[in-house]
C-alpha cells in the first residue's frame, strides 16, 4: 500500500470537493447500517432513559426509616419522653422488644439496624448523678449508613435535651451551637449529586459500546479489507464511522438531560451551552476511546470484553460520581486523571447543582480536549491502510 | 459421556486462552481491578480539606479550632479575612468546609454562656458533607462538654454511648472489598460466557458442533464447566486478597462462603449462557451482557443499600443474583453468619441459575438460523 498517509500522497491528490464527498458517502454507508440493525439506535436512545430512571430512582444514600429496636427495662414517663423524640424523627422506625436477648437477635437476623437500649436504672440514675448512660447498638457492616445513622440518633438526642429542659422550665444553654449552611444542595439530597453523574457513567458506556465493535466488526467480516482497496484515506474512514456514532451519542445525551430536569427535578443552575460544549467533548473522548479498543483487539470477541472491562466499573467507582476522589490515596487519585468521566462528573456536579465555575470547567474541559485528542489521534495511529 | 464433556472443555479453554489479548483481559484486569478499587471505593473521609475564618479576637474562638486542627479527618487549607474569600474556595472545590466565628463569638461566650459558629458546606456531594458535618458536631460537642466542666454547668441528662457491632471503626472498605469480590467474580464470567456461543454461531462453527453426537445437556456443560473453573480461580485469588492485602476479616466458615460462590457462579454462567445463545450476533451478546451486568451491579447493594430504594426497585433486585450474593459475601466476611442463617440467600441463586441454565440449553437446539 502506497498510500499510507492518506491524502497526503502524490498519487492523485484529491480535490476537496471530492473529499466532501467521499465522507458523505462513508457516513451514508455508516447510517445505513445503523438503521439495517437498529441495535445502535436502541443503545443510544433507549438504553440512557432506561438506565437513567433504573439508577436514578434506585441509588440513593439517603436512610430513612431505619428499623431500630428498642428496650426498655423499666417503662417510665422519663424512658417515654426519651422514646418519643426517636418516634417523631422520619430516619427512624421503632421496634419495641422486651429483652436485650430478642434485640441482639433481631440485630444477628437483620430485622433491624441497631438497637437503643435503655437500663432498668435509667430514672434513677438520671435523677441522682444527672447523667444516665444510653446504649446504641448499631450494625456496622455498612459503615456509610451506620455513620449516618449514628448523626440522626445524635440528632434525635439534642431534640430531646431541649424538649427536657424546656419542660423543666431552665432554658438549655448549649455553650457553642453549629449554624450549618450547605450550600449548592441544601437539603442534602443524595439524588441531586447522583443523578448528574450517572448522565456520565451512562454516557461512557454509550459512547464505548456503540463504537468499540464497528471497526472489529468490520475487519473480521472482510469488509475494512473492500474499504481499503477504494480510494478513501483512512482517516476519512475513522471520520465516516464517528459522525454518525456522534449524532447518536448526542441524541442519547440530550434525553438524559430532559430526564434529569424533567423526571428528577434536578436543578440545572449552570448554561447549557456549557453543560453540552463539555458533553460533546466528552462524547468525542468515549468514542475515541471505543474506536481506539477495536482497532486494537481486531476482532470483537476481544473488544467485547476489553470494552466491558476498561469503560464501566471505571468510570463507575474511579470518576467521583459516587466515591469521593479527595478521599482516595494519591496514587489511586493519580490513576483517576486517566478516566474521562472524572472529568464530566465534575463538570456536570457543578453546572447542575452550583451554576458556572469557570474555576470548575475550564481546567475540566481543557482535560476532556485533552483525552479526545489523545484517544483518536492514538485511534489514527493504530490504524494503518495495510493488511497483516 | 464426561470424556466428551472434557473433550468439549479443553476445546472451549484453547478457544479462550488462545488470542493472547482475551488471555491477557481474562487474568490481569481482575486483578489490577481488585488492588485500584479496594483502595478507591470508600466513602470514609479524611483530610476534608476545611479554611477558617476567624474574626474573634479571644482565646475561646481559638481553641474551638484547635479541636479541628487535632483533628486527624480535617486539614487547614488556609486562613481567610473577608466574607468575599469563601465563596470562591468552595464553588472550586479546594475546600469542603468553611468554619466562620463571628467577631462576638467570645464575648457572647462569657456574657450569654452560649455562642453560635457558623459552618459552610459544598453539598454538591450530598454524602460527603452529611459525614463532614457530623465529624464538625462531635468537634463542637467535645468542646462544649469541655467549657461545661469548666465552668460548672450542668451535664445533660442522658449520655449516648454508641457502638457498632462487626466493624467497630464504621470502616467503609470492610464493607466495600467483600463487595468486590461478587462485582469481579460476575465480570470475569460474563466475559467468558456471554460472547462464545454467539461466537461460534457466527462464525458457522456452532452447526458443526450441533451435527457431531454430543446432546445439547453436553454442549451445555462444556460451554458452562470452563465458566465455572475461571470463576473459582478468580474469586479464589480474590477472596485471598481480600484476606491478607485489605485484612478483612473472614469470621464465617469456608464452607458457608464457597457454597455462597458456587451457586452464584452457576446463576451468573446461566444468565451469561442464556444472552449468548439469544444473540444472533457478538455485537448483541455484548449488548446483553452490558444490559445484565450494569444494572446487576448497581441494583445489588454494593455501592448504596437496598434499603434506601424505592419499593418497586427493590421488588426488581430480587431477580438479581449478585443481591444473595452480596448478603452471603457480607455476612460471612463480618458476621460470621452461620449456614443455616443463609439458605434464604442460597435457594434463590439456585432457581435463577437452573431456570436459566434450562433455558440456554433449550435455545441451543431452537435458534438454528
Amino acid at each position: 500500500m502506497k498510500r499510507q498517509e492518506g491524502s497526503k500522497g502524490t498519487l492523485g491528490e484529491p480535490s476537496r470537493g471530492g473529499r466532501l464527498m467521499r465522507l458523505r458517502g462513508l457516513v451514508r454507508k455508516e447510517f445505513l447500517q445503523i438503521l439495517r440493525d437498529p441495535s445502535s439506535i436502541a443503545i443510544a436512545f433507549v438504553m440512557p432513559v432506561v438506565l437513567l430512571l433504573l439508577f436514578g430512582y434506585g441509588l440513593s444514600l439517603d436512610a430513612e426509616h431505619v428499623p431500630l429496636a428498642v428496650v426498655v427495662e423499666e417503662p417510665s414517663a422519663e424512658t417515654a419522653s426519651f422514646i418519643g423524640s426517636f418516634q417523631q424523627s422520619r430516619y427512624f422506625e421503632l421496634v419495641p422488644l422486651s429483652n436485650m436477648r430478642q434485640a441482639e437477635q433481631a440485630l444477628r437476623e437483620h430485622r433491624v439496624k441497631g438497637i437503643i437500649y435503655l437500663r432498668e436504672n435509667f430514672a434513677r440514675q438520671r435523677r441522682s448523678i444527672g447523667a444516665a448512660p444510653v446504649q446504641i447498638i448499631l450494625n456496622g457492616v455498612d459503615a456509610n449508613t451506620a455513620r449516618l445513622v449514628q448523626g440522626y440518633v445524635n440528632g434525635a438526642w439534642e431534640k430531646w435535651l431541649e424538649l427536657e429542659a424546656r419542660s423543666n422550665g431552665v432554658p438549655l444553654t448549649i455553650p457553642v451551637q453549629v449554624s450549618e449552611r450547605v450550600w449548592f444542595n441544601s437539603e442534602l439530597r443524595s439524588q441531586d449529586y447522583l443523578v448528574p453523574g450517572l448522565i456520565a457513567v451512562i454516557m461512557t458506556l454509550i459512547g464505548a459500546l456503540l463504537t468499540a465493535m464497528v471497526m472489529a466488526r468490520e475487519w473480521e467480516r472482510g469488509t475494512m479489507e473492500a474499504l481499503l482497496v477504494t480510494p478513501v484515506a483512512i482517516q476519512e474512514v475513522l471520520l465516516g464511522k464517528l459522525v454518525p456514532y456522534f449524532v447518536l451519542g448526542m441524541g442519547g445525551l440530550i434525553l438524559s438531560v430532559g430526564t434529569a430536569v424533567g423526571l428528577f427535578a434536578i436543578p440545572l443552575r449552570g448554561s447549557v451551552v456549557v453543560l453540552f460544549a463539555a458533553s460533546s467533548l466528552f462524547l468525542l473522548a468515549a468514542l475515541g476511546m471505543g474506536l481506539l479498543i477495536s482497532i486494537v483487539a481486531k476482532n470483537q470477541f476481544v473488544a467485547g470484553q476489553i470494552a466491558i472491562i476498561v469503560t464501566f466499573l471505571p468510570a463507575f467507582i474511579l470518576s467521583g460520581f459516587i466515591f469521593d476522589i479527595g478521599s482516595m490515596p494519591w496514587p489511586i487519585q493519580m490513576i483517576t486523571h486517566l478516566i474521562p468521566a472524572r472529568y464530566l462528573v465534575a463538570i456536570l456536579q457543578t453546572v447542575f447543582l452550583a451554576g458556572n465555575v469557570p474555576s470548575v470547567i475550564w481546567p475540566n474541559g481543557a482535560a476532556l480536549l485533552l483525552m479526545a485528542i489523545l484517544f483518536l489521534s492514538l485511534g489514527r495511529w493504530k490504524s494503518h491502510k495495510r493488511l497483516e | 459421556m464426561w470424556q466428551r464433556v472434557a473433550a468439549l472443555i479443553v476445546k472451549e479453554f484453547l478457544a479462550l486462552l488462545k488470542d493472547p489479548k482475551s488471555r491477557f483481559v481474562i487474568v490481569i484486569p481482575p486483578m489490577i481491578q481488585l488492588l485500584v478499587f479496594g483502595y478507591a471505593a470508600t466513602y470514609d473521609l479524611n483530610d476534608i480539606p476545611y479554611a477558617v475564618y476567624n474574626e474573634d479576637p479571644g482565646a475561646e474562638g481559638r481553641e474551638l479550632l484547635a479541636g479541628f486542627r487535632l483533628s486527624p479527618h480535617f486539614r487547614e487549607i488556609a486562613h481567610l479575612s473577608h466574607d468575599a474569600d469563601i465563596a470562591p474556595l468552595i464553588d472550586k472545590r479546594e475546600v469542603l468546609l468553611v468554619v466562620h466565628i463571628g467577631p462576638r463569638f467570645s464575648r457572647d461566650l462569657a456574657t450569654a454562656q452560649s455562642a453560635s459558629v457558623q459552618v459552610i458546606v459544598d453539598g454538591r456531594n450530598s454524602n460527603t458533607a452529611l459525614l463532614a458535618l457530623g465529624y464538625v458536631r462531635s468537634i463542637v460537642h467535645r468542646f462544649n462538654d469541655q467549657w461545661a466542666a469548666r465552668h460548672g454547668q450542668p451535664k445533660p441528662p442522658a449520655q449516648l454511648e454508641m457502638r457498632a457491632w462487626f466493624n467497630p471503626n464504621l470502616e467503609s472498605r470492610w464493607f466495600i472489598v467483600p463487595g468486590i469480590v461478587a462485582l469481579l467474580t460476575l465480570v470475569v464470567t460474563m466475559l467468558v460466557t456471554a460472547l462464545s456461543v454467539a461466537r461460534e454461531r457466527e462464525q458457522g462453527t456452532f452447526d458443526q458442533l450441533l451435527v457431531t453426537p454430543f446432546r445439547p445437556a453436553e454442549i451445555l456443560l462444556g460451554k458452562a464447566l470452563p465458566g465455572f473453573i475461571i470463576g473459582i480461580g478468580e474469586a479464589t485469588v480474590i477472596v485471598l486478597l481480600a484476606i491478607f492485602w485489605f485484612k478483612v476479616p473472614l469470621w464465617g466458615s469456608l464452607l458457608t462462603l464457597y457454597t455462597g460462590i458456587t451457586l452464584f457462579l452457576v446463576s451468573a454462567i446461566g444468565v451469561g449462557l442464556m444472552i449468548s445463545s439469544l444473540a444472533v450476533t457478538q455485537q448483541q451478546g455484548l449488548l446483553g451482557a452490558f444490559f445484565f451486568l450494569v444494572p446487576a451491579i448497581i441494583l445489588s447493594g454494593f455501592a448504596t443499600p437496598i434499603a434506601n430504594m424505592p419499593s418497586f426497585i427493590q421488588k426488581i433486585t430480587l431477580v438479581n443474583p449478585m443481591r444473595y450474593f452480596m448478603e452471603i459475601l457480607r455476612g460471612v466476611f463480618l458476621e460470621g453468619m452461620p449456614f443455616l442463617m443463609l439458605v434464604d440467600q442460597f435457594w434463590p441463586m439456585a432457581v435463577i441459575g437452573g431456570v436459566n441454565l434450562t433455558l440456554a440449553g433449550w435455545l441451543f437446539r431452537r435458534r438454528l438460523y
